[in-house]
């Protein structure tokens, strides 16, 4: 008979081995998947996990790339973690980077085709206040008359969608674009473009602020009292305020960071790999980075991790498409796989398994 | 001496490696597609891939095809393409707009690889041709049965995006309906998707619930035709990119929403471009082909379009394959009531590409 028993406190060397073994059970089912539709499952997780790590043809270009598309990733998260820490829903993090980009790419374009060297910080700028302002709508709803920031971030998403479509066939187009939808290409101006800042390392300005991020959120969390403060209105929201954390002022502060992060992270991917405001921009970087965030156990190292692998998820899943045809739905599947077994595993970390007999009363 | 010898095996090495890329020539020759949906789309990329199913058929052995579905238009699809030229493709098919400027970009840093890119107008390097077919000729076609066909004068057209070819797509529907009905009216929807079911449903509910009893689609799922279905018969639609053709009859047995289709029919240009690269001779090109080239098809026309519309189909698409007819011939206004075409004038090819307006008597704005 098997029995879970809840532990006491959630064991530390669970949380540390559960992402670990989540995904050995998803190279282990994934193989077992991959085994039943036809393609060699070992061939198709060596591709996958190994190829874009050191495949001698494809890794040299793969390598950087796994930084250029864990960047946005680890940016988001971070500042999405910081909010899940204090038990602050924001589900919107999607609209909050689409909204920053357009904000960002708007304020550049308004001066083009100025040459400065301050068009591109003041892009950034824009581009996270851009991402703060549209998180504040569901900041300032949830403080003023306490709606649910996990419905209002996300259905503002669809709302940030729809201003994506309108301004990339309006208000953005390229005027010389005869008439198809897209912004000029920011990447190919040199007042904007944000390149890698030393050739090919992928290293561009965006994945610099994403580590940058990750050394900030580690030293706000466990340093700072404010850190303090919002891991103390995660776990004892009642205890908080008695300690006088104001719950008003750290919904605004979570949900106005996590804004500002993804916001700015938008604006260095339509300045850099994106390169224009297009209707197709979003590609879900925003709901990816959740996942991103509870992977890597909403700790910034942690988080840090998890983007890395999984952009070498996205990235070995491009490369074992093209290399043994796998479709692309079970790539996606296989990302799937990962979560739900990230999340099946999280069992271990609270409860503690029991082999026994049961005992006659 | 040794000095010479190192120098001798250095020059075998050389020669050697120069010899080469004429040994890879026995080789396949590698033709590789970059598909925007997934090849069980049924429309848009499903008939990409029957194109590239044509090719491997054509040329069985001396071909090698390789393929990635569902890539987002954006910041992965240039990590895509330069997978896919790194892993040694010879002519890479980019077959959506949005992956101009990446196709451009990746075609920089390979000037041996062929790149040939759909629907799009930059060709910045010499390696890059484009391509895209004249769906506005099947368009004329269906809306000369739509304006027959329909019993409540209002036809309806959802758009996917307000771009030149969608509304050269709905010029010549109207007109063409107008023509035989000019009782016609048209109801226009934006989905702002190329693929999304859903949105493609929701818009062909919002039209049948106006009243639009006939439907066309510029978007690449069944969904428009699912929904024309529940109507018990009296909506109908039309197949889009490709035939469609489960939708001719319900599950019940009784004559179903699609009674003709537009179809996308990539086979002979892949054909033809993979072919010019086996023999070398490849060159930058744009190229526009419709019904004479045989890349925009009419679908059957089933029976529940009367045989002399049906005729009336035919005969417009004889004269369309011919050339003798062309479906933007003056007199044709604008919306505005300013003059586009005096009598007998046709379109040029560059009005056409970057088409921005509607013609007289269609109502509504072009979003902006």
């Amino acid at each position: 008979m098997i029995r879970l028993e809840k532990r006491p406190q959630p064991s530390r060397i669970w949380t540390t081995i559960t992402p670990l073994l989540a995904v050995l059970l998803t190279m282990l089912f994934g193989g077992i998947m991959f085994g039943l539709i036809g393609t060699p499952p070992l061939e198709t997780i060596r591709t996958i996990f190994w190829d874009p790590l050191f495949h001698p043809q494809f890794a040299g270009f793969s390598r950087p790339q796994l930084l250029v598309k864990a960047g946005p990733l680890i940016l988001i998260a971070i500042g999405l973690s910081i909010g899940f820490r204090a038990g602050i829903w924001n589900i919107g993090a999607e609209g909050q980077y689409i909204i920053g980009a357009i904000c960002g790419a708007a304020a550049g374009l308004a001066l083009y085709p100025m040459d400065s060297a301050l068009i591109l910080p003041l892009m950034i700028l824009c581009g996270a206040l851009g991402g703060w302002a549209w998180a504040m709508i569901p900041a300032l709803l949830k403080v003023r008359f306490g709606t649910n920031e996990i419905l209002v971030s996300l259905m503002l998403v669809y709302v940030a969608e729809n201003i994506l479509a309108s301004v990339s066939s309006g208000l953005l187009r390229n005027p010389e674009g005869m008439g198809f939808p897209g912004s000029r290409n920011l990447s190919q101006w040199s007042s904007s473009q944000n390149l890698e800042l030393v050739p090919n390392t992928g290293m561009h300005l965006g994945v610099v602020a994403a580590f940058i991020a990750v050394i900030a959120a580690y030293v706000l969390l466990t340093r700072h009292i404010e850190g303090f403060n919002i891991r103390l209105s995660g776990a004892a929201p009642r205890a908080a305020r008695f300690a006088g954390v104001s719950p008003a002022r750290t919904i605004l502060f979570c949900l106005g960071l996590a804004g500002a992060l993804a916001g700015a992270a938008g604006l260095f991917e339509v300045t850099g790999p994106a390169g224009q405001i297009s209707i197709d921009f979003g590609s879900g970087y925003g709901f990816t980075a959740i996942i991103v965030a509870f992977l890597g156990r909403l700790h910034p190292v942690g988080i840090l991790l998890a983007g890395l692998l999984m952009a070498l998820t996205y990235i070995g899943g491009e490369l074992a498409q093209l290399m043994l045809n796998v479709p692309a739905a079970s790539i996606q599947l296989f990302q799937g796989m990962l979560l739900f077994f990230l999340l099946g595993v999280d069992v271990l970390t609270n409860y503690r398994v029991r082999i026994a007999r049961r005992e006659v009363a | 001496m040794i000095r010479r010898t190192l120098l001798a095996s250095a020059a075998a090495g050389l020669t050697l490696g120069l010899a080469a890329p004429a040994m890879a020539q026995d080789d396949p020759t590698k033709a590789c597609f970059v598909y925007v949906g997934p090849i069980g789309d049924g429309g848009w990329t499903y008939q990409h891939h029957e194109g590239a199913m044509a090719v491997k058929e054509e040329f069985g052995d001396k071909v090698e095809i390789a393929y990635q579905e569902s890539v987002p238009e954006g910041a992965d699809a240039e990590r895509v393409i330069t997978q896919m030229a790194l892993s040694g493709c010879d002519i890479i098919f980019t077959t959506s707009f949005g992956f101009m400027d990446a196709t451009n970009n990746v075609a920089a840093k390979f000037p041996d690889i062929k790149f040939e890119h759909a629907t799009g107008y930059k060709r910045d390097h010499p390696n890059v041709s484009t391509y895209d077919a004249r769906f506005y000729e099947g368009r004329a076609v269906l809306g000369h049965i739509a304006g027959k066909m329909t019993k409540t004068n209002k036809i309806g057209y959802i758009g996917s995006f307000p771009i030149p070819e969608n509304i050269q797509g709905i010029n010549s529907y109207y007109l063409h309906a107008k023509k035989a009905n000019p009782d016609v009216e048209l109801v226009v929807t934006w989905a702002y998707t190329w693929f999304d079911p859903a949105k493609e449903a929701d818009a062909a509910r919002a039209m049948i619930d106006q009243g639009v009893d006939v439907i066309a689609a510029h978007t690449d799922s069944t969904a428009p035709l699912g929904e024309a279905a529940k109507e018990g018969g009296k909506v109908i639609g039309f197949g889009q990119a490709s035939d469609m053709a489960a939708f001719k009859t319900n599950d019940d047995g009784t004559p179903g929403p699609r009674v003709a289709s537009i179809i996308d029919n990539w086979a002979p240009y892949y054909i033809d471009r993979v072919g010019a690269v086996m023999d070398g001779t490849w060159e930058q090109q744009a190229s526009w082909g419709g019904m004479p080239e045989g890349e925009v098809v009419i679908g059957e026309i089933t029976e529940a379009v009367p045989a002399d519309v049906k005729a009336e189909a035919e005969e417009l698409i004889a004269k369309m394959t011919s050339g003798e007819y062309h479906p933007f011939t003056g007199p044709i206004n604008k919306q505005d009531g300013s003059a586009w075409l005096a009598e007998g004038e046709v379109a040029d090819d560059g009005t056409l590409a970057g088409m921005d307006f509607y013609v007289e008597g269609i109502t509504g704005e072009i979003p902006n």
